[in-house]
């Protein structure tokens, strides 16, 4: 009967995201008085596994598998199944990402499991119903979903639960799902990925730029505030259209959706396309030269002001603070 | 000279036109705000501008493409009410070949997935274009869904397609990057932009729509594993609190004591 969670990795180690989903998990299992048990899918480095532990799951179930090591979301959903199956799970948890929504959604499909993506808060559960709130409509309205199925699959937002740590440590066991030849059909031929760069999603700080910047070659001034502060770098979708940054650069409704503590908007207006992929973030500073600029009613800080003059004031502040 | 018999052959074994499905949903306007009933059990649909979902206009646009190199066919498939069909009409007059309406409110991801692959199974499409995901839900979900229960491979978010012959080539993006690869059809793909620029019907398009068929089906018998029971909208946000432009470090020291994000 245990909540069964899905783990996903970067550079060998859990993934920011999935701690909070560990955490999630632990919650659930609390208010139905059962177990924890995370799937992580990838080589690990050493005693990173039990680290589980420490946001909350009891058990591991680790694949090592060579053929694995490439995210792949049917290979990755074939093992979910597997793994709900042994573990008896009745509720699945994922932290929302790309790679997540695929793999729940093709489990659901493999489990005849109610998916609900977008979760932002722990599930009401009374005898045997139970229902959990999600973000709709690009977080302009919340619903509550009641979940019929035996089997539930919930991906969750980031930001919905904060991370809990302790000294727990998670027993792992080695797991070999079988996971059929047709999960491999496609053939990866090449891939791009900035290395080192901070995931915008599982970023805690975003600094982000819009056309107000004016061009490429002024990126500087943003990114030096950026690295003073340790955070990701986002931008408008004019911006990215432009080739002034790169796609997955992009934020808001058609872009990525972001929650961080802390998101700097610069140069950028608000329109709501924009506001709705940040609409998840606790804190919000615009720095806009219009002080009647949309973005100021959702802002939690503001500075009207040029940004050329604002950036670099910022970022000497952000150096020198304690 | 080959004779006409080898030729037809010859034909039928290259061009099998490719079959192409491409699935649309019925969402408020990007710019829309939402609203809901007084006792918070519905969002209020009226008066509610609605459009194509706008990554399901990069899935129609990158399918009208496709259907046009590879001389193909192109249906439309929504599941949903008759107050959708303006939007269907829209995509039949951007390029569609034929549309398909499944008459029913899809409570969740799960039923309407259910029809999209019956139809789907009947079919037998070459190739499914979905948006990345839907406005309304953002689940993006249902193409996994379908190919699974087609057991098909399928793909999300999609910013590059090429099909040559029986092969797909495909550049997707992941978390801080991209990646290629090759897959063979039948495929699912959630799509996005630059997949394609989004299209505008024109005049032409907008006559010969009218007379392309829009054939209403009644739903499979499956039932919806989850459904909304109440809907609520965020906290209004407080007021922003200015920082002068002559006391910008300030800010710094604020968003570490007050907001106690750094
Ligand atoms: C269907 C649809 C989906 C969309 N999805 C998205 C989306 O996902 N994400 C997104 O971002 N947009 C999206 N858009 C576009 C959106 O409507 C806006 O056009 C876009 O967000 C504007 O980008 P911007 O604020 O960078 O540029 P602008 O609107 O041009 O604003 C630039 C801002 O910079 C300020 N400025 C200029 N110079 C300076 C300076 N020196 N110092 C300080 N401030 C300065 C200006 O006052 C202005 O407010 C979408 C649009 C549609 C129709
Ligand atoms: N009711 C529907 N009718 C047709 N296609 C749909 C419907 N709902 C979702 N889709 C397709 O599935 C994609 C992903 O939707 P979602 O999983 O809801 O985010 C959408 O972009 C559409 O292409």
């Amino acid at each position: 009967m245990s909540i069964l969670v899905f783990i996903e990795t970067e550079n060998k180690a859990i993934k920011k995201n999935a701690q909070e989903a560990i955490t999630y998990a632990r919650a659930v299992a609390d208010m139905t008085d059962t177990t924890v048990t995370a799937l992580i899918i990838g080589s690990l480095e050493g005693g990173e596994a039990s680290k589980a532990g420490q946001y909350g799951a009891d058990k591991v179930l680790h694949v090592e598998d060579a053929q694995l090591e490439h995210h792949n979301s049917m290979a990755y959903a074939s093992a979910v199944a597997a793994a709900a199956q042994i573990e008896s799970s009745k509720v699945v948890i994922l932290a929302k990402s790309g790679l997540a929504d695929a793999v729940a959604a093709r489990a659901a499909a493999k489990l005849k499991a109610g998916i609900v993506s977008g979760v932002t808060a722990l599930p009401q559960i009374d005898g045997s119903s139970f229902s959990v709130q999600r973000s709709i409509f690009t977080g302009k309205a919340f619903s509550q979903t009641q979940i019929n199925s035996e089997t539930k699959i919930l991906v969750i937002n980031k930001n919905t639960i904060e991370t809990q740590t302790s000294e727990k440590q998670a027993t792992v066991e080695p797991f070999a799902p079988s996971v059929p030849e047709t999960d491999f059909k496609a053939k990866v031929i090449d891939t791009e990925k900035a290395t080192g760069d901070i995931l915008l999603t599982d970023a805690d700080i975003i600094v982000s730029g819009g056309r107000g910047m004016k061009g490429p070659e002024h990126w500087q001034a943003l990114l030096d505030l950026a690295s003073a502060l340790g955070a990701a770098t986002g931008c408008s979708k004019p911006v990215s259209d432009l080739d002034w940054r790169p796609h997955h650069e992009h934020i808001g409704q058609t872009g990525i959706k972001v929650a961080p503590n802390l998101y700097i908007a610069c140069g950028i207006s608000g329109a709501i396309q924009h506001l709705a992929g940040v609409n998840g973030s606790k804190c919000i500073v615009v720095i806009n030269k219009d002080p009647e600029a949309p973005f100021f009613k959702a802002a939690d800080y503001g500075i009207v002001g040029d940004v050329f003059e604002v950036l670099p004031k910022l970022t000497e502040a952000a150096k020198n603070r304690h | 000279m080959q004779d006409k018999d080898s030729l037809r052959n010859n034909i039928s074994d290259q061009k099998k036109p490719m079959k192409i499905l491409v699935c649309i949903t019925n969402v408020p306007d990007t710019t829309a705000k939402i609203t809901l009933n007084a006792d918070q059990t519905a969002v209020n649909k009226t008066g509610l501008p609605h459009i194509i979902g706008p990554y399901d206009d990069y899935a129609l646009a990158r399918g009208v493409e496709l259907r046009d190199q590879l001389s193909g066919h192109l249906t439309v498939l929504h599941v949903g009410l008759a107050d959708a069909e303006p939007q269907i009409r829209k995509a039949l007059a951007i390029g569609a070949d034929q549309a398909i309406r499944v008459n029913m409110d899809p409570e969740d991801s799960y039923i309407t997935a259910t029809q999209i692959a019956h139809i789907a199974a009947q079919n037998q499409y070459d190739l499914i274009l979905m948006g990345r995901e839907s406005l309304d839900y953002n689940s993006g979900v249902v193409h996994g869904l379908v190919g699974e229960m087609l057991g098909t491979p399928s793909y999300s978010p999609v910013m590059k397609l090429e099909i040559d012959g029986n092969m797909a080539t495909i550049t997707r993006e992941i978390e801080g990057g991209k990646e290629i690869l090759t897959c063979e059809l039948p495929l699912v793909l959630g799509c996005q932009e630059p997949i394609a620029e989004w299209k505008i019907p024109n005049m032409r398009g907008i006559m010969s729509a009218r007379s392309k068929p829009l054939e209403v089906v009644e739903p499979v018998a499956d039932q919806a594993l989850s459904q909304p029971v109440g809907y609520s909208l965020p906290a209004p946000k407080g007021a922003c609190k200015m920082i002068p432009l002559d006391d910008v470090a300030s800010l710094i020291n604020l968003l570490q004591t007050e907001a106690k994000v750094l």
